[in-house]
């Protein structure tokens, strides 16, 4: 079949490349700015084309559960949700990454804290990048910047779930998931009709049965355990780094920002540029694992770096890890659900050229 | 010596009258002397062989006494976070619906913390079957008040005993979900003798059978005992299960659809 050209908010499109991308099934809780997905889940009712199983759950902390369990058995699981939804996810999140099983979880971010507002906000870095729920461990974060994205997003989330076995979080925003665009959509995919070798379907005589868990009573298992995440995390650390460079080639400054923001930064660079300032954007796509290798290098070649985020700065704590106090860092941010405009970050850039 | 050879004298096919059913483990049971969970495990595993589902089971242990229900039984396990069993078996028998799915859980898990999963998945009508095991008290973490702790009764955390005015009364989730359109068999039953422990393997056999029949949840609660948190020997606790928890969880069922049938 061929792809298909169509119009749509990014929330449907995660929810129609879910379909497509032979997803097993989806288990959501209503909340603003993705109820989107399941309503678009629901009216497409795609156990009668895929197979695929939609449930509306009582509670984000039941639906991520239900993601555990549909996980564990092997099979494609998803679950999408806002920022307070995502909060209450973090329980079966660590489990998840604990047990070493894979899923897609969309977190469609709005501001906060607390319920904060419904407008897109990019205060959930911490809680996707670095842990969000208890003890050591990581998630596979993708930060998808157009409509596009979000659809494309969903079956590389599920191909990097599965390869590591760990859980996946694609970080939107609600101007993303909410602003509608054209959106190449990928043929069907079959659903998988096998499972993987660790799956709890049923124990047949012929091999030993298959347990899910993630407690471990001997702490010397257990840092044993740890370990192996460990290294997990640095394998995909060395492959899976994704990042775009726009007009970096003979930049003197740099931005360094993802999803809306970094579609904001792309034009602050053409305006910035008609001035005569040359700067260029380097675009984080995953940000765990981040492109500290390649920030690092550019921070060899530019004056300055700006770390431009919806969010009081936290992003920025990455980048000056990356830096390394090579040059100076600065943060760029609005808060609580207000999107800054391309001058604004213009603004901000001059003032500290001149104050650098 | 001359025991053992003896009793290798007895081992013979013509005397075997009961033999440790296949789907457990040779794993040694942490359980505290006395307790219930062992023989509602072995209840389980007995029915899993019976039915010839070692192959199509999934079961789902909770955080509890019971987490370690996967190292006793021969079958493919997950371990659920406190209280989300239901919402876990809601998966697995939507994805895989023709395998047998169960939870197993106790007190604190099912009726406490994990209140609303189990209620959802009850009134969602989800074809799996929980077990429930109540002794009224959290075990694992020491004895402390569970939402099924009786009036009066002294726990670690009411140790004046259970005050109703503070801490509130003693939650029925059995009778609660009887009460709901998607269950279709409640019962409660309990393990404390050998015609108990009949009755509650024809109460599980029975569910079995009916996750087959896509009718609905079926919940099997057992009252049972917990002698280590209750400081009492194993036949004490039994007495004072049937004169004090069996007068506040009647035994027997709830929601019978043979009955229902016959009437």
């Amino acid at each position: 079949m061929e792809r298909e050209l169509r119009l749509m908010k990014g929330n449907e499109a995660v929810a129609e490349a879910a379909i497509r991308a032979g997803v097993d099934g989806y288990f959501g809780y209503p909340i603003t700015p993705q109820s989107e997905i399941l309503e678009y889940l629901m009216e497409a009712n795609p156990v009668e084309t895929t197979g695929m199983i939609v449930l509306q759950a009582e509670s984000e902390i039941a639906a991520i559960n239900m993601v555990y369990g549909g996980a564990g058995c092997g099979k494609k699981v998803m679950t999408t949700s806002s920022s307070p939804g995502i909060s209450l996810k973090q329980e079966g999140i660590t489990y998840m990454a604990g047990a070493e099983l894979p899923c897609l979880i969309v977190n469609v971010v709005r501001g906060g804290p607390g319920l904060g507002t419904i407008q897109p906000a990019q205060s959930d870095y911490f809680q996707a990048v670095k842990g969000g729920g208890h003890g050591d461990y990581h998630l596979i974060v993708l930060a998808p910047a157009s409509v596009q994205e979000m659809a494309d997003f969903v079956d590389l989330g599920f191909e990097l779930a599965f390869k590591y076995r760990n859980p996946v979080m694609m970080l939107s925003d609600g101007a993303i998931g909410q602003m509608m665009e054209k959106v190449w959509l990928s043929p069907h995919k079959e659903r998988s009709k096998t499972a993987p070798e660790w799956a709890t379907t049923g124990k047949p005589p012929t091999r030993e049965r298959n347990i899910i868990t993630s407690l471990e009573l001997d702490s010397d298992n257990q840092e044993k355990f740890n370990q192996k995440l460990l290294d997990k995390y640095n394998v995909i650390r060395e492959n899976e780094v994704r990042f775009e460079e726009f007009q970096c080639d003979d930049a003197e400054y740099l931005f360094v920002a993802y999803g809306t923001s970094a579609r904001i930064c792309q034009k602050s660079v053409q305006i910035a540029r008609s001035e005569g300032i040359k700067v260029g954007l380097l675009r984080a796509i995953t940000l765990f694992p981040f492109p500290s290798k390649r920030i690092s290098e550019l921070a060899d070649k530019v004056k300055l770096i700006l770390s431009v985020e919806m969010s009081a700065g936290q992003m920025v704590e990455d980048v000056l890890l990356s830096v390394n106090g090579k040059i100076p860092v600065f943060h760029y941010g609005k808060m609580g659900g207000v999107v800054p405009t391309p001058d604004e970050v213009v603004t901000f850039l001059k003032s500290k050229i001149i104050g650098g | 010596m001359a025991e053992v050879t003896g009793i290798k004298e007895i081992i013979k096919p013509e005397n075997l009258v009961y033999k440790r059913t296949r789907v457990m483990t040779d794993d040694i049971l942490h359980y505290c002397p006395g307790c219930g969970h062992g023989t509602v495990h072995r209840i389980l595993a007995e029915i899993i062989e019976e039915e010839g589902l070692q192959s199509e089971t999934i079961g789902i242990s909770p955080v509890g006494c019971s987490v370690f229900l996967y190292n006793y039984l021969d079958i493919d396990c997950q371990e659920a976070a406190h209280g989300r069993a239901p919402a876990l078996a809601t998966a697995i028998k939507r994805l895989l619906p023709d395998k047998f799915v169960f939870t197993y859980q106790g007190d604190g898990d099912l009726a406490a913390i994990g209140t609303a999963e189990t209620i959802h998945a009850c009134n969602r009508g989800e074809n799996i079957l929980i077990i429930f095991i109540n002794n009224g008290i959290y075990g694992m973490t020491g004895g402390q008040m569970a939402p099924t702790t009786l009036p009066g009764m002294k726990s670690s955390t009411s140790p004046f005993g259970r005050d109703v005015e503070s801490m509130g009364n003693p939650l029925k989730m059995t009778e609660i979900v009887a009460t709901l359109p998607g269950t279709y068999y409640v019962t409660r039953q309990s393990v404390h003798t050998p015609a108990n422990v009949r009755k509650t393997k024809r109460a599980i056999r029975k569910a079995v059978q009916y996750q087959k029949l896509n009718k609905g949840t079926c919940f099997v609660e057992v009252v049972s005992n917990c002698p280590s948190n209750w400081k009492m020997t194993p036949v004490q606790s039994n007495k004072w299960m049937e004169e004090n928890m069996f007068p506040f969880y009647p035994l027997g069922d709830l929601k019978n659809p043979d009955k229902q049938f016959a009437e």
